[in-house]
């Protein structure tokens, strides 16, 4: 078995598992934004407080849940040991920084995922967690169904009616589209994909999901600070 | 034109080295490396240590002029060497920072020269054709389509200058590996050993002390050749398909 150690332990088999793990969140961020846009339903919460029970109730989304966050830990933890190597790359900095031949998102995808891990923890611990494993959301029951469920919506509605709160999010979010602004091309270009004939498709559609899907995102904080 | 000059200087590998500023008169017809060599003809004849730099062909073509101009390897000119960088492209009055290549794997030997040996392992490893190639062929004697042609002659337009390495916010070596890799991979003579070399090359890179690629591109925009990061891809999917293709272990 050494050739596959051999493999992910290089340079190139490293950045394949980022790139994998990074597609798979990238596609992850869909499934996740077209459920909580239920949120922005005008029905006091039915429709999201349902499709909350089911995705924390239901034991394959529970066994995938799990699998998905192994991927965060493994990309954020992997994405760290590169940033670490390529520090050691070059020990002596320049005088003179160069700005011109890359952008800033590119450079800083480290401090960027950083960012956006932080934001995870704040966000799963406030949501997440509270749903989970404790008893501090009320009971309510929902027309057609059996059981009373956990009203996760009055746990959003009363979070975003927090401004430093919305303002995290805003933030989070924006470190989360400059991540994937470079992100989503990049992961492309490793799994050495890249070719006149679609390039410029897979760079035109990284930029509009990375401007779209974070908006997306964006606007349930905003709904509920500032309409709701 | 009078320019005001900051450049590392450093008397040897293990010395700490440091930013000593210079004036210098130069004329806007001179290259980079000419208003260097005035400038050492004034350090001599003051009876100083002249700044050690590298050049040979001083035509663009060998790679060997190597220094971090304002920031940028060769320069402030696209698809130009230092060598081929003149004057009339800076301003009277200017104050230019002449660094060395930065990377762990080029150490700095002397003010301005690095040893970048690194590189030469790295095609040691595995850059090469092993047949006897005998006397130049016949030119078509090897149909080759026009467009593999191309790719495989823009990749092998790379003059191993290190200015991707030096550009590269991590110091990886890839758009230089890529280059060679792909060179050889394009045409049938290298296609024999293409699976083996790619791995041999990418582990010797990696052994170098080289950082990985985190795609910026800033290698592409600094490359005095143009080499495109397409080769880059290129030799990643050379690398997969050795690993996982091939029968060897």
């Amino acid at each position: 078995m050494s050739w596959i150690t051999n493999f992910l332990t290089s340079s190139l088999g490293k950045k394949l598992i980022m790139s994998l793990t990074g597609l798979f969140l990238i596609v992850f961020l869909v499934v996740h934004l077209s459920g909580n846009l239920q949120l922005l339903y005008d029905d006091n919460g039915v429709a999201f407080n349902s499709y909350a029970h089911f995705m924390t109730t239901n034991g394959l989304i529970t066994f995938l849940s799990y699998g998905l966050y192994a991927l965060i830990l493994l990309h954020a933890i992997q994405g760290m040991v590169i940033a670490w190597s390529n520090r050691k790359g070059r020990s002596v900095n320049y005088k003179v920084g160069n700005t011109k031949s890359n952008t800033f998102a590119s450079r800083h995808m480290a401090l960027l995922g950083l960012l956006v891990f932080f934001f995870l923890a704040v966000h799963m611990g406030d949501f997440w967690y509270k749903m989970k494993f404790t008893d501090q959301l009320m009971l309510v029951p929902v027309q057609g169904m059996d059981v009373e469920v956990k009203d996760l919506y009055a746990r959003v509605d009363a979070a975003f009616a927090v401004w430093w709160l919305v303002a995290i999010y805003i933030l989070g979010l924006i470190a989360l589209a400059l991540h994937l602004w470079h992100g989503f091309q990049s992961a492309f270009q490793t799994l050495g994909l890249n070719h006149k004939k679609y390039t410029p498709v897979i760079k035109g559609l990284g930029m509009i999901y990375s401007i779209l899907i974070p908006a997306g995102f964006a606007v349930i904080p905003l709904y509920f600070f500032f309409i709701k | 034109m009078n320019l005001k000059l900051k450049i590392w200087r450093q008397p040897n590998k293990e010395a700490k080295g440091k930013f000593e500023v210079y004036e210098v008169e130069a004329t806007p017809e001179m290259s980079f490396l000419e208003m260097l060599d005035v400038l050492n003809d004034q350090i001599i004849e003051e009876k100083g240590n002249p700044i050690a730099f590298e050049h040979d062909c001083r035509e663009g073509i060998c790679g060997t002029c190597s220094m971090v101009i304002n920031g940028q390897p060769h320069g402030p000119m696209g698809l130009t060497t230092t060598c081929q960088l003149h004057m009339r492209h800076f301003k009277d009055g200017d104050t230019i920072v002449i660094e060395p290549f930065r990377a762990t794997a080029f150490p700095v030997l002397k003010d301005l020269v690095v040893d970048r040996d690194s590189f030469d392992r790295i095609i040691q490893s595995g850059g090469f054709v092993s047949v006897g190639t005998g006397q130049a062929p016949d030119g078509n004697s090897i149909l080759i389509e026009q467009e593999v042609a191309k790719d495989a002659f823009d990749a092998a337009s790379c003059i191993g200058c290190g200015a991707c390495v030096a550009a590269c916010p991590n110091a990886s070596a890839m758009l230089f590996v890529s280059a060679k890799v792909a060179h050889l991979a394009y045409l049938p003579q290298g296609q024999v050993e293409a699976s083996k070399r790619v791995k041999r090359m990418v582990h010797q890179m990696d052994r170098e002390g080289f950082g990985n690629c985190s795609n910026t591109y800033a290698c592409e925009a600094e490359c005095p050749k143009g080499i495109s990061v397409e080769n880059i891809a290129k030799m990643n999917r050379e690398y997969f398909s050795s690993v996982i293709g091939s029968q060897k272990k």
